[in-house]
């Protein structure tokens, strides 16, 4: 795929700000998704520079939602029995069977198994849109593997 | 869904205050027309004339990086201070310029110009020859062409020999229109 040039980020914005907030709600709720939606575009301001490329964005954008959105519930004491899944994630993904495949994974090495092997993203982009090192998410994406492993196995 | 205007002024704020941004700009409406001013942390880098803000942030991003942002309070000073002298409050702007993308001889003229004073006309020779180039009037005019932040650093206070406007970038019914709030051209003239 031929990279995009990183757009300026007040076209990134303009573009899925919509969106970004239509997950955090359905996450969060209205009120505290206002909070999380700041805080979204500042990591993602704060990553912007990393970018290499264009491509992709819009799935950068939500996963970054997604992981402010779990941290805020995380933060909220939320008990994992009152967190809706992951199946509200608002990108159209493709890769239904990857998503099925996935849906029990710890999140963070759930993003990484779907960036890496639904999005084709390199570990730096996986890094950056999961606030991590490009190593960690490496390891996330192959700890996420040996487990979907030791699933098909048992 | 639609992110509600508090929602998105707030974010814009934050992306300031928080010294996130390459560049963040606004738009200023003015005596002269609607104006993008621009501002990166070192001062402001552009003003300009009929903007097309698709295409300014992509000039922006390419020059100064991609974080560019419409987001009004770092532009405050600046629009006050336009607001003044549009006014007719103001005769000498106080704003740090980052002209970091202008290079030697550019950078010389547009520090020469920025002494040209309120309701005063200069000369391109003029000015070629304080910049230490007294031939270079030419190359005066495509520095003046190209001056970053018009208005501010006034290169509509630079006129031909023969006292004939020449040329602006904003056009030459812009540069009679600040000649004359400024008393340097009599209205009509």
């Amino acid at each position: 795929m031929e990279a995009v040039r990183v757009p300026p980020f007040e076209r990134f914005y303009e573009e899925h700000r919509s969106s970004v907030l239509a997950q955090l709600r359905r996450m969060l709720g209205r009120e505290d998704a206002e909070d999380a939606f700041q805080e979204t575009f500042l990591r993602a301001l704060r990553a912007y520079p990393t970018l290499e490329h264009g491509n992709h964005l819009r799935a950068w954008a939500l996963t970054i939602a997604r992981n402010v959105g779990l941290d805020a519930r995380r933060r909220d004491r939320i008990t994992s029995a009152e967190v809706p899944d992951l199946e509200s994630f608002d990108e159209p993904l493709p890769y239904e069977e990857l998503r099925r495949l996935t849906a029990d994974l710890p999140h963070k090495e759930r993003a990484a198994v779907f960036l890496r092997y639904g999005y084709e993203l390199t570990y730096e982009d996986i890094g950056t849109a999961l606030g991590s090192s490009a190593e960690a998410a490496r390891q996330a994406a192959s700890s996420g593997v040996r487990r979907l492993r030791r699933k098909e196995l048992s | 869904m639609t992110v509600s205007p508090e929602l998105d002024a707030r974010f814009r704020d934050a992306a300031a205050a928080e010294g996130l941004l390459d560049v963040a700009y606004d738009l200023v409406d003015t005596p002269v027309g609607r104006l993008l001013v621009a501002v990166t942390e070192r001062g402001l880098c552009e003003i300009s004339y009929d903007p097309e803000p698709e295409r300014e942030t992509e000039a922006l991003a390419r020059a100064f990086g991609a974080r560019v942002l419409r987001s009004p309070r770092p532009t405050d000073e600046a629009r006050r201070q336009l607001d003044e002298y549009f006014a007719g409050d103001r005769r000498s702007f106080d704003l740090d310029v980052d002209l970091r993308l202008a290079r030697d001889f550019g950078r010389t003229v547009l520090h020469e110009l920025a002494r040209v004073p309120y309701g005063e006309l200069t000369t391109y020779g003029t000015l070629a020859a304080r910049a230490g180039r007294p031939r270079a009037a030419r190359a005066v005019g495509t520095v003046m062409n190209r001056n970053p932040v018009p208005i501010v650093l006034p290169c509509h206070r630079v006129v031909g020999s023969t006292g004939s406007l020449v040329g602006y970038g904003g056009g030459l019914e812009r540069k009679r229109a600040l000649l004359e709030l400024e008393g340097a051209l009599l209205p009509g003239a």
